[in-house]
């Protein structure tokens, strides 16, 4: 089914405003194309680890979600809706369920709760098989507690744990491959993606993803103004920035097999994605040059290691 | 038609978990609880259950998955120990809170460290206040009977708590029995079908759990978790009376053995009962008034009910099977104490830490205890009100 833009503004929101995410924030976006990527008969049940948009989403008595919505803890949202996933299966065994009300069962976390903290309930659920979808909302940094150094923050990055001074550029080592980690415990459907103005790429891998049977992935570069410290209205310019850069290249693994989604027509130098964040400003100071150049060259070999892997 | 069988205390939990068929069992392997789930594969592989059994990645994740099925609308269970039950601290107090009533076997044993296979309740009684219901079992019946009563209890409508039917690591847990099982259909109509009023996978009405919760709300929330753990108690009550009505046994709260004219009483849990009875036996023989206490139920704890048992006796011994490193004692001990604190008259109160570790109790050295408590009764020195049994000075 082609992506048409008004016919999918047009279904009815299962995100809602008055959420309380910061303006700018990529996470709501996330969350209305996430779910606006199922079918709109099918039901959903939301397992979502605790993060800026669990308290931001669902602050009782009140929630942002038309579907049924469960938050456990932190690092156990893969296993939640691995529970949430087996309950179907009896249920529908045991008839309790009528086979005509199909529910997706998707699963949510930053990369706090995904790379780091959910990542071993992340791996167990996988390699379980589990029919689910993960969406990491990977903001670069545990922004719940005030923008904490994760493994996914990038290298050279200013988080408040890494912060820069007369011995520190910021972060040293550079970000976990979360997405490449999920493609080797041989999931059918994995994909990044991120918010760079039409919601075409989203929407085609958040449902690829939804509808694949088995255990799928869609890790989400998604902005926070305030760890990233950029003015809220730049959000969608900072995300092209990073796909033409090829700092968060576009593509998706069906059944082992990559595919890049996106080739910028022209690379641009990582420092156009750097220099619009705050978080990155000390690498633009004089005598830390090199770390730009060092950026640069990480970003360079994995593009280059990805494009090998697209063939 | 109940039949006499022998069977561990891990096997008879099993078979009550195969009997009741619940919809999901995560299951995460730690001595000595693994052979429950071990046999509860057994019943998957054979076609005997027609559970979801997920083999997850931890403990953590075994009580997470738990919960997400229970809120999906299904009867969940899982099985642990020691530092397994450690590590699902966290979610033992989401269980509670959520007031999803997962119902979990424990086999009790010793926490690390030093590193230790063997039974005490350090494990448990550090999950006292998680909000869990505590059941606890002198022997491979009653850990059988007790979970034939936990998901009634649990599911309650005025409860909705989750349910730890503990066992004795080893002792109970593997030394075999000859125990009565029940029926399977008698079993089944007994404990019923589980239909929550509100679940994630309901057709109509979504369902939305575990939100963040401001000062507003908070208190209220935790207030109403207290009251349900309130609730609990007539509730325990009520599915004993109708258990024993079905199968014959009865249960309370505690049993009170020989203590209607008891002068010196000892208060414990779990399997020591077994040894404290045959010294209970031998002293009424030789004309000594004691008697004995064993907690079945310690969350919520009886207090009210333990007091008016003990509250004429002379002098009571708390045996605590776990050192809670207040300086001054054990949690058995605090609590039965802190329920006697208004009586007009009250006896003389210590408390003996003991067995930890899987160190043994023998029938003699519970009747040192009673010989310590006819000296507190007759001098009304307690000596040292918190102290240890049996440590070898020259060990470590």
């Amino acid at each position: 089914m082609p992506y048409n833009l008004k016919e999918e503004m047009n279904k009815p929101e299962r995100f809602h405003s008055g959420h309380r995410l910061c303006a700018g924030c990529g996470a709501g976006i996330v969350c209305r194309a996430m779910m606006r990527a199922l079918n709109p008969k099918d039901k959903a049940v939301i397992c979502n680890a605790t993060g800026c948009l669990e308290v931001s989403s669902f602050q009782y008595p009140y929630t942002a979600w038309e579907d049924s919505y469960i938050h456990t803890a932190f690092e156990n949202a893969s296993a939640t809706a691995s529970g949430v996933e087996a309950a179907y299966n009896v249920m529908k065994r045991r008839g309790r369920i009528d086979p005509e009300t199909k529910f997706k069962i998707l699963a949510i976390g930053g990369d706090g709760g995904t790379y780091d903290i959910g990542f071993q309930s992340l791996s167990g659920a996988l390699e379980r098989g589990h029919d689910f979808t993960y969406f990491c909302y990977d903001n670069n940094a545990y922004m719940n507690t005030g923008t904490q150094r994760s493994s996914a923050t990038p290298r050279f990055a200013s988080a408040t744990t890494t912060p820069p001074g007369a011995e520190s550029v910021g972060k040293k080592q550079v970000q976990k491959d979360l997405t490449q980690i999920v493609v080797a415990h041989g999931s059918p459907y994995v994909a990044q993606t991120t918010l760079f103005g039409t919601m075409k790429d989203f929407h085609e891998k958040a449902r690829k993803a939804i509808y694949t049977e088995g255990p799928t992935f869609v890790n989400v570069l998604t902005p926070c103004p305030r760890g990233w410290q950029y003015p809220a209205e730049d959000l969608i310019e900072i995300c092209k920035a990073a796909i033409d850069t090829c700092v968060w290249p576009l593509y998706e693994v069906v059944d082992g097999e990559y595919r890049l989604t996106y080739e910028p027509k022209k690379k641009l130098p990582v420092e156009e994605f750097m220099r619009r964040q705050g978080r990155f400003a000390h690498c633009f100071r004089s005598g830390n040059e090199w770390t730009i150049e060092a950026a640069q060259e990480y970003v360079d070999r994995k593009w280059e290691e990805l494009l090998e892997k697209c063939g | 038609m109940s039949i006499r069988e022998r069977l561990s205390g891990n096997e008879a939990i099993a078979t009550a978990m195969r009997q009741i068929d619940p919809d999901v069992f995560a299951m995460f392997p730690i001595t000595p609880s693994t052979e429950i789930p071990q046999y509860f594969a057994g019943y998957v592989a054979e076609g005997k259950v027609n559970t979801e059994f997920i083999c997850v990645e931890s403990e953590h994740s075994s009580l997470s998955a738990c919960l997400g099925a229970e809120a999906a609308g299904c009867r969940a269970v899982t099985a642990t120990s020691s530092a397994g039950l450690s590590f699902m601290n966290e979610v033992l107090y989401v269980a509670a809170s959520s007031r999803l009533p997962v119902v979990l076997a424990v086999a009790c044993r010793a926490l690390t460290g030093p590193i230790n296979i063997n039974h005490d309740y350090s494990d448990s009684m550090a999950e006292r206040d998680s909000g869990f219901i505590q059941l606890y079992a002198e022997n491979n019946q009653e850990a059988y009977d007790n979970y034939l009563c936990a998901h009634r209890i649990a599911e309650h409508p005025s409860v909705r708590l989750p349910l730890m039917v503990c066992e004795d690591g080893f002792i109970t847990s593997h030394a075999i029995e000859n125990i009565l099982i029940e029926d399977d259909d008698t079993v089944k109509r007994f404990v019923g079908q589980y239909h929550p009023e509100n679940y994630l996978l309901k057709k109509k009405n979504p369902l939305a759990v575990g939100p963040y919760g401001i000062s507003s709300y908070y208190m209220e929330a935790r207030v109403a978790q207290a009251e349900a753990m309130k609730n609990a108690k007539q509730v325990i009550l009520d599915v004993a009376a109708d258990f024993e009505k079905t199968f014959g046994r009865h249960y309370g709260l505690f049993e009170a053995y020989r203590m209607e004219d008891a002068e010196l009483a000892v208060v414990l849990m779990g399997s020591s009962a077994g040894t404290a009875k045959a010294a209970v036996d031998e002293l009424r023989d030789a004309g000594v008034r004691a008697g004995l206490v064993k907690l079945r139920v310690f969350r919520p704890f009886p207090g009210p009910e333990l007091a008016e048992t003990l509250r004429s006796c002379k002098a009571v011994a708390v045996l605590d099977k776990s050192e809670g490193f207040s300086a001054c004692g054990g949690p058995l001990f605090a609590e039965t104490a802190g329920a006697l604190i208004n009586c007009e008259t009250r006896p003389k109160i210590i408390d003996i830490v003991y067995g930890l570790g899987g160190r043994d109790f023998t029938v003699k050295a519970a009747k040192s205890v009673y010989e310590r408590l006819k000296h507190i009764a007759e001098t009304g020195e307690t000596g040292d009100v918190y102290s240890h049994m049996g440590v070898r000075t020259n060990a470590i």
